[in-house]
C-alpha cells in the first residue's frame, strides 16, 4: 500500500471512514463473521493479540528478515548499477539475470528457493529477489539519464571523483533511487509475507496468517493483514523520509 | 601561454574551423568575436578538451596541462544543490564567508541556501559566472557569459567580471563589441569568414589573429 504525500493522492480521513462504515454495514448484513469480519472485531482481535509476546516476536522476526532482504538488495542493486554503468560487459552479463528475476512469478521462486534454503531464510531471499531488479534498473536508468553537460562541466573544472560522485552523481540519481525504493518497499512486504505463508517459518507473520487460514479464524486473518499494512506503510514512510532528509542535506550542503 | 595553431574541425561536410591559429597573451583577456555558427563555441570546446579536432593542433599538450575554468553558454548548475554548494564545487578551499562576500558583489546575497532550481535565469547565470571566477585556474574560458542578463545586471556583472579577470589569462567569446571593450580585452579576434584577415584591436595589442588555409 502506498500513501503518497502529494495532495492529489493523499488519503483523506473522511474517505477512509466512509469505507470502514461500508465494510461494517456489509459485515452486519451478512451476519457471519467467518465470511466477513467487521472492522470492530478486527480491531478488538488486534488488541487481544498485541498483549501477547508472540505477536511482537512474530513481527520482529518477519521484519528483520524482510527488511534484511530489502537492505541487501538496495546495497547490491546500487553497487552493481554503478559498476554496470561503467562496464558494458557487466551490464550485458546482468541483463538476462535481471529480466529473468522480473518475469518469474513469486510462487515459483518460493517453491524453488525452498529446495535450496531453510524456510527461516526464505523471506530474506524472496524480498531480495523482488527488490534487487527494481533498485538496479532504476539506479542504472538514473545514471544513464545523467546530464551530459554537467559531466562536461566537471571534466573542465577537473573536479575530483569523490566530490563529483557526491555533488553530481548522487544528487542526479537520488530521485530515481527514491522512486525505486518506493515501488520496491511495497513489493518486498507482499512477496516476503507470501513466502512466509508458503514456507511457514516459526514465529513469523506468515505462520500466523497460515494458522488463521487453517482454523478459519477470519478475525485473526484480518488483524494480521492490518498489521502487515501498518508495518509496510510505516517502514516505507520512514525509509523515504530518511532518503528525503539526505536529499535536503545535499541540497543545502555547501 | 602556448600559441594555438592549426585547429581544424569538420562536421560531416561542413568545415567549421580551417587551420585556425591565434595567440593568447598571458594574464590578459583575448576576445573572440564572430557571427553565430562561425565556430566560436567549437573552438572553445576543443581548447577545453571537450571536442576532438580533426588533427592535433599546436599548443595542445601545453594547454592540456593547464588548470581550466569556464562559463558555458548554458548555466550547467547542479539543480538540486544550493547556490553555495554549486559555487564551492569548484573552489572548496574558499571559505563560506569569502563566497558570501563575492555573492554580495553580484547581487546574489541571501540566496546561498536556495537550490539552483529555484533561481531565476539571471541569478543562475551569475552563479555560473561566480563558480568560474572563484575557481583556481590558469586559463578561464568565457562563452557568452552575460547572455540572458538584463541591461543593468549585465553592466554590473561585466564590471565585476572585468575586475576579477585582471591579471588572468581569459578567452572571452561574445557577439557584442561593447562587452569586449568593457571587459578590457587586450585583443579581439574576429572569426567571421568574410573578415578572415580582420584584426580588430581595441587596445592596440592584437597581433595574433590569423586564419590560414
Amino acid at each position: 500500500m502506498k500513501i503518497s504525500t502529494t495532495p492529489r493522492n493523499k488519503i483523506r480521513l473522511w474517505a477512509v471512514l466512509v469505507w470502514l462504515l461500508i465494510w461494517q454495514a456489509v459485515s452486519m448484513c451478512i451476519g457471519q463473521e467467518i465470511l466477513l469480519v467487521s472492522p470492530v472485531t478486527v480491531v478488538s482481535t488486534l488488541f487481544e493479540l498485541a498483549v501477547t509476546g508472540e505477536f511482537w516476536l512474530s513481527i520482529a522476526s518477519s521484519m528483520l528478515r524482510i527488511v534484511g532482504g530489502f537492505m541487501l538488495a538496495v546495497v547490491l542493486g546500487v553497487a552493481l548499477a554503478g559498476l554496470s554503468a561503467a562496464s558494458v560487459r557487466l551490464r550485458e552479463l546482468l541483463l538476462p539475470f535481471v529480466v529473468t528475476i522480473k518475469s518469474i512469478p513469486v510462487a515459483s521462486f518460493v517453491i524453488l528457493v525452498l529446495i535450496w534454503v531453510s524456510s527461516r531464510n526464505l523471506s530474506v531471499l524472496i524480498s531480495f529477489l523482488m527488490v534487487f531488479p527494481v533498485i538496479y534498473t532504476n539506479v542504472l536508468d538514473g545514471i544513464s539519464q545523467m546530464d551530459g553537460q554537467l559531466l562536461e562541466m566537471a571534466q573542465v573544472f577537473d573536479i575530483p571523483f569523490g566530490r563529483r560522485l557526491r555533488s553530481i552523481y548522487v544528487s542526479q540519481v537520488l530521485p530515481y533511487f527514491r522512486a525505486g525504493c518506493s515501488l520496491a518497499l511495497g513489493l518486498c512486504w507482499k512477496a516476503g509475507v507470501a513466502a512466509e505463508v508458503i514456507g511457514i517459518p516459526q514465529d513469523s507473520i506468515g505462520e500466523n496468517l497460515y494458522n488463521a487460514k487453517i482454523y478459519l479464524d477470519t478475525p485473526r486473518l484480518f488483524a494480521w493483514t492490518l498489521v502487515i499494512i501498518c508495518i509496510s506503510v510505516l517502514f516505507e514512510k520512514g525509509f523515504l523520509k530518511a532518503v528525503d532528509c539526505l536529499v535536503r542535506r545535499l541540497e543545502r550542503m555547501g | 601561454m602556448p600559441d594555438i595553431t592549426n585547429i581544424s574541425k569538420t562536421y560531416g561536410e561542413h568545415r567549421v574551423l580551417d587551420h585556425f591559429s591565434f595567440r593568447m597573451e598571458e594574464g590578459k583577456t583575448t576576445c573572440i568575436m564572430g557571427r553565430s555558427g562561425c565556430g566560436k563555441t567549437t573552438l572553445l570546446r576543443i581548447l577545453m578538451g571537450l571536442e576532438k579536432p580533426d588533427d592535433d593542433f599546436g599548443g595542445h599538450s601545453e594547454l592540456e596541462a593547464l588548470k581550466k575554468s569556464a562559463v558555458f553558454q548554458e548555466d550547467r548548475l547542479c539543480e538540486n544543490l544550493s547556490v553555495m554548494a554549486n559555487i564551492r564545487l569548484t573552489c572548496p578551499d574558499r571559505t563560506k564567508a569569502q563566497v558570501l562576500e563575492e555573492m554580495g558583489r553580484v547581487g546574489l546575497e541571501g540566496c546561498e541556501s536556495q537550490p539552483a532550481h529555484e533561481l531565476s535565469g539571471g541569478m543562475k547565470r551569475r552563479v555560473a559566472l561566480l563558480r568560474a571566477l572563484l575557481a583556481p585556474c590558469d586559463i578561464l574560458f568565457l562563452d557568452e557569459p552575460f547572455k540572458g542578463l538584463d541591461e543593468e545586471t549585465k553592466k554590473k556583472s561585466i564590471v565585476y567580471t572585468a575586475g576579477a579577470c585582471q591579471g588572468r589569462t581569459v578567452l572571452f567569446v561574445t557577439h557584442d563589441e561593447r562587452e569586449a571593450r568593457l571587459m578590457r580585452a587586450a585583443a579581439v579576434i574576429s572569426m567571421d569568414k568574410e573578415a578572415a584577415d580582420s584584426r580588430v584591436s581595441l587596445a592596440g595589442e592584437n597581433e595574433a589573429c590569423c586564419r590560414e588555409g
